[in-house]
């Protein structure tokens, strides 16, 4: 990405870029990305996060890969050194916000209805709802897809994806865009790896590894708090990134 | 299928232009979309003939330039045209490598019908 403008253009795609595509005086050049509208929403999202001194991470998987439950224990593990807020999108009912504030911690519920992803507005709307000046970190929970949250962004600091090991160690392949985009790489369920002969979890951070993402891979247990140090290791440091930032 | 949502806004994006030049109604619309960036052309071109309805771009064509994912090694410095689920270089096989193409979502360019003065 373009560090002066923040525009795709780089030099290896700036020949498609400048190229005419068709002949004649109608024709109007644009070269503006796709999803500006979302694009800049999203910039003032991360501004107004940043006016706060609020860490934003976006938690995406496919559905019941149990990014409500790492929500949870890392509501219990961290709840008393940092001040946690989040938002939850989802098709449809409150039940995962019930289930945060079953914990003391402030959620916000956004239906989409039949939309499979959260944007920038959507997300915009849930800030509005939420005591900014009360929090240290904002967990956004997407809705649950492997897909189309990838390429909307939404105003983040931190992309994590998580993969439970019931769904196959070969995820990361099959869903690239996703997979590259991590910041953090959680594997759920890790303790049902005992009686999964088919989940290899150095297969799938080689996979993360062959789409050239260097994040880290963490195994965590969330039913389980012992089997949460290597995320809480990695959420204490992204959060001590930003505030030092 | 996040297509349709990418759909609207590109109209959104092409419409205002349009207006911008006193465009009477858009003939093309043309994208550049690279695999990385999550959008299927096949699914994108069928949103867009649903999206358009009722736009300037009503009666537009969609033109979808395919960008090929291209990475560059930062260990050997080689640039290689890559698959998309596995974007190590071609020359070294290092995994460590930049991507210098192939997430592009791009609004290109759009073909115009001007009004003219004396309708």
């Amino acid at each position: 990405m373009c560090e002066t403008c923040g525009c795709s253009v780089t030099s290896g795609n700036e020949a498609i870029a400048a190229q005419p595509l068709h002949e004649g005086v109608t024709t109007v050049e644009v070269l503006d990305r796709l999803l500006a509208a979302n694009d800049h929403e999203a910039a003032h999202n991360r501004e107004h996060l940043d006016a706060h001194g609020v860490v934003a991470i976006n938690l995406m998987s496919s559905p019941g890969s149990g990014k409500t439950s790492l929500l949870e224990a890392t509501i219990a593990a961290r709840g008393a050194r940092l001040r946690i807020g989040v938002i939850e999108g989802d098709l449809e009912t409150e039940h995962d916000a019930e289930r945060i504030r079953a914990h003391g911690v402030p959620a916000v519920q956004i239906t989409t209805g039949t939309a499979c992803h959260l944007d920038a507005h959507l997300v915009h709307e849930g800030l509005h709802a939420l005591d900014l000046d009360a929090l240290d970190v904002l967990f956004v929970e997407n809705v649950g897809n492997l897909v189309c949250p990838a390429s909307f962004d939404l105003g983040q600091h931190f992309n994590v994806a998580l993969l439970s090991c019931t769904e196959g160690d070969d995820k990361p392949k099959k869903y690239p865009v996703m997979f590259r985009s991590a910041d953090a790489v959680v594997l759920t369920k890790c303790d049902l790896l005992d009686v999964l002969d088919d989940f290899d979890p150095e297969r799938a951070e080689h996979f993360v590894r062959e789409l050239a993402n260097p994040a880290p891979v963490l195994r965590t247990a969330a039913r389980r708090t012992v089997a949460l140090d290597g995320w809480l290791d990695w959420l204490d440091s992204a959060v001590a990134s930003r505030k030092r930032g | 299928m996040h297509e349709l949502a990418i759909c609207r806004s590109l109209l959104d994006q092409a419409e205002a232009i349009a207006r911008t030049q006193g465009a009477r109604a858009i003939c093309s619309v043309s994208v550049a979309i690279g695999p990385l960036s999550g959008v299927e052309h096949p699914l994108l071109s069928r949103a867009f003939s649903v999206a358009r309805c009722g736009t300037l771009a009503a009666d537009a064509e969609l033109l979808v330039e395919a960008t090929a994912p291209t990475v560059r090694c930062r260990s050997c410095g080689e640039t290689s045209v890559v698959s998309v689920d596995r974007l190590v270089c071609g020359a070294c096989g290092d995994w460590r490598t930049d991507l210098v193409s192939g997430a592009e979502m791009f609004l290109m360019s759009l073909e115009l019908e001007i009004g003219d003065d004396d309708v």
